[in-house]
């Protein structure tokens, strides 16, 4: 996987809050047995009709609203453990996330899919709604290596925290399962000593 | 250094700790299922890697299986694959499945503590977010992704940051008809859904010392409900003896050398917690949900919030979407509100003690008509246990079927879903939109209450019939 550059993008505003995995990715669609094609069944049950047809309402379906970026009320992706939430996110076209809280199993997933979720403080989530109230256009860029949020252009920004392991990941590409397997001489080691292999 | 429970436990599995970095953390146990695998055994394959420890993973299919004629196959073709590829990925990597038509077959966390894998001290991973259940013997026990399942796969460890420790402790004695159940609802409605978040919760203190394992579990196993990451409680007499002679538990002198140590496993008595919160056992009457999210509850005489009690803008707006979505009025009760459907069943309360409680309010009587009652046990032994105490009759002379075990109607992955519109009074642990089936409306609550409200047609306080 490439590494993760600096996204400036227009984006996506969901209000609500306490959004969960269910509502991201409804579980009648966890069935299958690989991790691609979920996006077009992000968000499901507030995207369509029973028929199949769009509802007219709801952000995804209106044309002026794109990009790379989601932007989501507070404490985004609880619930479910579901990573089929970060794929479908993912898979549908976004790069990152940004709320004022993450639940931690879906922030997790997300960093593991090179999905960035972007903690924001409330004050800064919120003027970015008021400030895409009738701007559609309206950037964010997000910049992993420096760690800064910005609205654009030259408007309010704000640094967010992430942990400096997942940030070199992010940035050079690498894989948790490539360091674990570095890891297996320790591993090793340390079973030999462990307790529950006395029982 | 005083230390608290889950230190202990956290830092006896530390493999190596890096600066700035997350733990490698050593997992003892590793629980799969057919939903959240099939793509974890994919990427071993990519990469020509085998299981690096079988003995220590344990698979069953639960989530996505029907519960009924178990012994037929599966009519669903997409559910039908999914449990085949489980089927085909433990044959080829060496896993052990407790699979369709085994007697342990079962939900996962149901199966793991009632055959004595799940023992005190130990790290206990799966991909399902209710996996902080297994909390309730005193383990550090958490959901996780695919991506993390096929770490553990691979290598038997985690990379995770150490949580920030959180204690909640509940005092007092539990009313009679107030559940466990209860008792996390009412935590969960007093902290929210995000509470908990970025924290690993221990209870504590007289009212959950009081619990049997049962009861413990339903208590971890809504952590997550809270936002956190798991949930425990220091084992005891009433673990050790739950314990003692399960199939896989250490037996005879090695049960009293597990015992000897599992007594050291308790938080100091000076040991401190980053947050710490109490409750008083004697406030909590029987809860139940109004809204769409499980911070959303209410004692089950009270009425519904008015929306100008709401503390914020987005509150207010928050509880407006969710009254919407349940079509019912802001200051109203929910107490003789009609119902459609009743389910008894999930990792939160399918185990023999709830079903228990519900026989034994239910012997005699005879459901509501217009109400249909699902019972799904938790597990083959529950199933088994429940017909050799004759609870199956009793349930089906009172209009209620039970089923096969499996996840069922919690998360409607199979076809046990509640239509579009219909009222459920739930014993699962999500009233999310849609949960259990595309518009399906929610009430989540004790399998006392739900057994109530199955016998009366409306909501009901379980105390008006025991």
């Amino acid at each position: 996987m490439s590494g993760f550059e600096k996204i400036t993008s227009t984006f996506v505003p969901i209000k609500a809050e306490n959004i969960d995995t269910d509502q991201i990715i409804p579980a009648r669609f966890l069935k299958a047995t690989t991790r691609e094609g979920f996006g077009q069944n992000l968000f499901c049950d507030w995207r369509y009709e029973k028929d199949g047809s769009p509802k007219p309402g709801f952000i995804l379906n209106d044309p002026i609203w794109s990009g790379e970026i989601l932007v989501a009320g507070k404490n985004f992706g609880c619930g479910s453990s579901r990573e089929h939430a970060a794929w479908a996110l993912a898979d549908y076209g976004f790069r990152v996330v940004v709320s004022s809280f993450f639940a931690d199993i879906f922030k997790a997933n997300a960093l593991n899919n090179f999905l960035l979720p972007v903690q924001v403080s409330e004050d800064f989530l919120q003027e970015i709604f008021a400030r895409a109230e009738g701007n559609h256009n309206l950037l964010l860029s997000v910049d992993l290596a420096s760690q800064i949020i910005r609205i654009e252009s030259g408007g309010r920004e704000e640094s967010f925290e992430i942990n400096a392991y997942k940030k070199a990941c992010l940035l050079h590409g690498y894989d948790d399962i490539d360091f674990l397997l570095s890891q297996k001489e320790n591993i090793e080691a340390f079973e030999k000593k462990h307790l529950f292999s006395q029982f | 250094m005083s230390r608290t429970l889950f230190d202990k436990i956290w830092d006896s599995h530390v493999v190596a700790r890096s600066e700035g970095g997350p733990d490698v953390l050593y997992i003892d146990r590793h629980f799969i299922h057919e939903v959240t695998s099939p793509q974890a055994f994919s990427g071993l394959r990519k990469r020509g890697i085998p299981v690096f420890r079988t003995g220590q993973t344990i698979a069953t299919a639960d989530h996505n299986v029907p519960t009924e004629h178990q012994d037929r196959p599966i009519s669903e073709p997409l559910s039908r694959l999914q449990v085949e590829a489980l089927i085909n990925n433990c044959a080829e990597f060496g896993v052990n499945l407790y699979g369709l038509g085994h007697p342990y077959q079962g939900i996962v966390h149901v199966i793991g503590p009632e055959l004595g894998i799940t023992l005190p001290g130990m790290t206990i991973v799966c991909g399902d977010s209710h996996t902080s259940t297994h909390g309730a013997f005193g383990t550090v026990a958490f959901g996780i992704g695919t991506s993390e399942v096929e770490q553990v796969l691979a290598t038997q460890c985690i990379l995770k940051e150490k949580p920030a420790s959180m204690r909640i402790t509940i005092e007092g004695k539990l009313d009679a008809g107030v559940t466990s159940k209860d008792l996390i609802l009412y935590i969960i409605s007093q902290i929210s859904t995000s509470g908990g978040t970025g924290y690993f919760v221990e209870y504590a203190g007289s009212a959950i010392r009081a619990l049997s394992m049962e009861a413990r579990m339903t208590i971890c196993n809504m952590s997550i409900e809270m936002g956190a990451r798991g949930g425990m409680i220091a084992p005891d007499e009433t673990t050790f003896d739950y314990i003692a002679g399960r199939e896989f538990a250490p037996h005879g002198e090695d049960f009293q050398r597990a015992v000897a140590f599992w007594k050291t496993l308790h938080t100091d008595e000076d040991a401190v917690f980053d947050k710490e919160l109490f409750f008083d056992a004697a406030d909590i009457e029987p809860m139940i949900t109004y809204g769409t999210n499980p911070g959303m509850g209410i004692p089950i005489s009270a009425s519904i919030p008015s929306l100008d009690e709401m503390p914020s803008e987005s509150d207010r707006l928050a509880l407006e979407k969710s009254l919407k979505y349940m079509d019912l009025q802001a200051g109203s009760q929910l107490l003789g509100k009609p119902v459609d459907y009743v389910f008894i069943g999930s990792c939160t309360n399918s185990r023999i003690e709830d079903l228990r409680q519900v026989a034994a309010l239910v012997k005699g009587r005879k459901k509501a008509s217009h109400v249909q009652a699902l019972v799904v046990p938790g597990s083959q032994q529950v199933r088994a246990q429940a017909q050799a105490e004759g609870l199956d009759k009793i349930l089906a002379e009172a209009g209620f079927f039970l089923r096969d075990p499996g996840c069922s109607a919690c998360l409607g992955m199979n076809e046990d879903k509640v239509p579009a519109g219909k009222y459920c009074v739930s014993t699962s642990n999500r009233n999310f939109e849609g949960r259990q089936g595309p518009g399906s409306r929610t009430f989540l609550a004790s399998p006392l209450t739900a057994a109530a409200t199955a016998i009366l047609g409306f909501i009901a306080d379980a105390r008006e019939l025991i």
